[in-house]
């Protein structure tokens, strides 16, 4: 068994918050700078130019690229031959996200409860998901989600019959639906297949796949590249005043699923797409 | 070429902006996002003050990042503006002048805004660090309770911005994709 004391995942999540939210990974610059570069509307092009003004400023002040830091969706994926010392690892987690949101000057975009409300100042609790995985080592993958574009995602539990048409109409019509709402140019995240809560994780994880990186199956690949073509024939455009950078990539993941159900779950994120990942 | 407008506007400039211009906007903007409408509506139903004067005012619907030290405000761009539809109409048969945010309004919202001559503006959602820019100075003058989401009067120059609902009821969002797709 190796020891990790969970301070270091404090102090890893705290510091990787901050850079998160200021640098934008190179997939996503290289994605807009390519649509920028195919773009055919020129209030299209303006909008990505300041878009990319935006990433330098950003990158050059250090400050976040959007005011909505987001919730802090954190994924660990966690070697069982690790064993946790120093105190509790939920606790761990927590505590870097307020240290990384206080000393960082991000937002505190958490309320207490969703009916009830009231900010919990400190933008915890984060969301985390654990995966226990092979090994004797720690991989911790920071997401934090805005809620523009969350609030645009959708999930549907499509009969099997549905068949591939299927799936590929709602995942363009869930894109039509959000509209100018959730700052297009948009990633899109879908799971497919397992349960209603497995399809929903999925399409959050499928939104960590750089944009460069392919499907490796060969016929999700496919289907990833004409789901972006028809999304992009949609005409929304950067911030919905039409062109042809709707989305700057579709990415899929799938699961077995049971003999009377497909579930599909579209989980739509903006052009500020953030992920940063360390491993213990 | 964008126009440049000083607060306060006047109806008659509001009523020749066309939805697509890009405009610069000068002078005081009060922020308020989903809580502080809330807030503010339940205030106007209970015969109370505002924090602000509604008259003539532009509302940001925004919820700023935190200032780091020696500047103004932190970023500072545009949060979706149809969870503030609910609240809208009852402020701008009130006299609020403008909106800014980003993102499609109900028709409750477009009736409003050509009953009343107002105009909503997009500002670029994700730019919120070059955004935050346009902004001088910043103060919270009520809600200090809800954090990101309490009012603050903001002394801005040169906000980027265009014109997406104008006082006739044309809808930018609308317009913009037609063209495009009709190209």
């Amino acid at each position: 068994m190796r020891e990790l004391n969970v301070e270091a995942i404090t102090e890893a999540i705290a510091k990787m918050a901050v850079e998160v939210n200021s640098y934008l990974s190179e997939d996503v610059c290289d994605a807009i700078a390519k649509c920028k570069a195919e773009e055919d509307w020129p209030i299209a092009e303006e909008i990505l130019d300041k878009i990319q003004q935006n990433i330098e400023i950003a990158k050059n002040d250090f400050v976040p690229l959007c005011q909505d830091t987001g919730f802090a969706c954190v994924f660990m994926e966690v070697g069982q031959d690790v064993h946790f010392v120093g105190g509790n690892i939920e606790d761990a987690v927590n505590e870097g996200v307020r240290r990384g949101y206080t000393d960082g000057y991000l937002r505190k975009s958490v309320v207490k409860d969703p009916i009830r409300r009231g900010n919990t100042g400190d933008n915890t609790p984060a969301h985390i998901h654990y995966e226990i995985v092979p090994g004797d080592k720690v991989k911790i993958t920071l997401a934090p989600k805005g809620f523009g574009s969350e609030n645009m995602s959708q999930i549907k539990m499509f009969a099997p019959s549905a068949g591939e048409e299927g799936v590929k109409d709602f995942i363009v019509k869930c894109v039509e639906d959000a509209g100018a709402n959730p700052c297009p140019p948009i990633v899109v995240g879908v799971g497919i297949g397992g349960t209603f809560d497995r399809a929903a994780l999925m399409a959050k994880q499928a939104l960590l796949v750089p944009l460069d990186e392919p499907n490796p199956d060969k016929y999700y690949a496919d289907m990833e590249e004409e789901l972006l073509e028809r999304i992009n024939k949609l005409g929304i455009g950067p911030q919905g005043f039409g062109g042809k950078t709707t989305a700057l990539g579709v990415k899929i993941k799938t699961y077995p699923t049971h003999i009377a159900g497909m579930p599909v779950a579209v989980n739509i994120n903006c052009h500020v797409s953030r992920h940063k990942e360390v491993v213990l | 070429m964008e126009k440049r407008l000083e607060y306060p506007f006047d109806k008659e400039k509001l009523a020749e902006l066309k939805a697509g211009d890009s405009v610069l906007i000068s002078g005081t903007i009060y922020t308020a996002r989903d809580a502080a409408h809330k807030r503010i509506v339940e205030m106007l139903e209970r015969g109370e003050e505002p924090p602000f004067e509604i008259k003539g005012s532009i509302i940001y619907y925004v919820g700023p990042t935190p200032a780091k030290p020696g500047r103004p405000i932190g970023s500072a761009g545009p949060t979706t503006s149809y969870r503030m539809d609910a609240y809208a109409p009852t402020l701008l048969d009130l006299g609020q002048a403008a909106m800014i945010g980003k993102g499609q309004r109900s028709d409750e919202v477009k009736e409003a805004a050509v009953r009343n001559g107002a105009v909503y503006f997009a500002a670029i959602g994700g730019a919120a660090a070059l955004i935050a820019q346009s902004v001088k100075s910043a103060e919270v003058i009520a809600f200090e309770d809800l954090g990101a989401e309490a009012v603050r009067k903001l002394e801005v120059v040169d906000f980027p911005a265009m014109v997406v609902i104008d006082a006739q009821g044309n809808d930018q969002y609308e317009i913009g994709r037609k063209a495009y797709n009709s190209r």
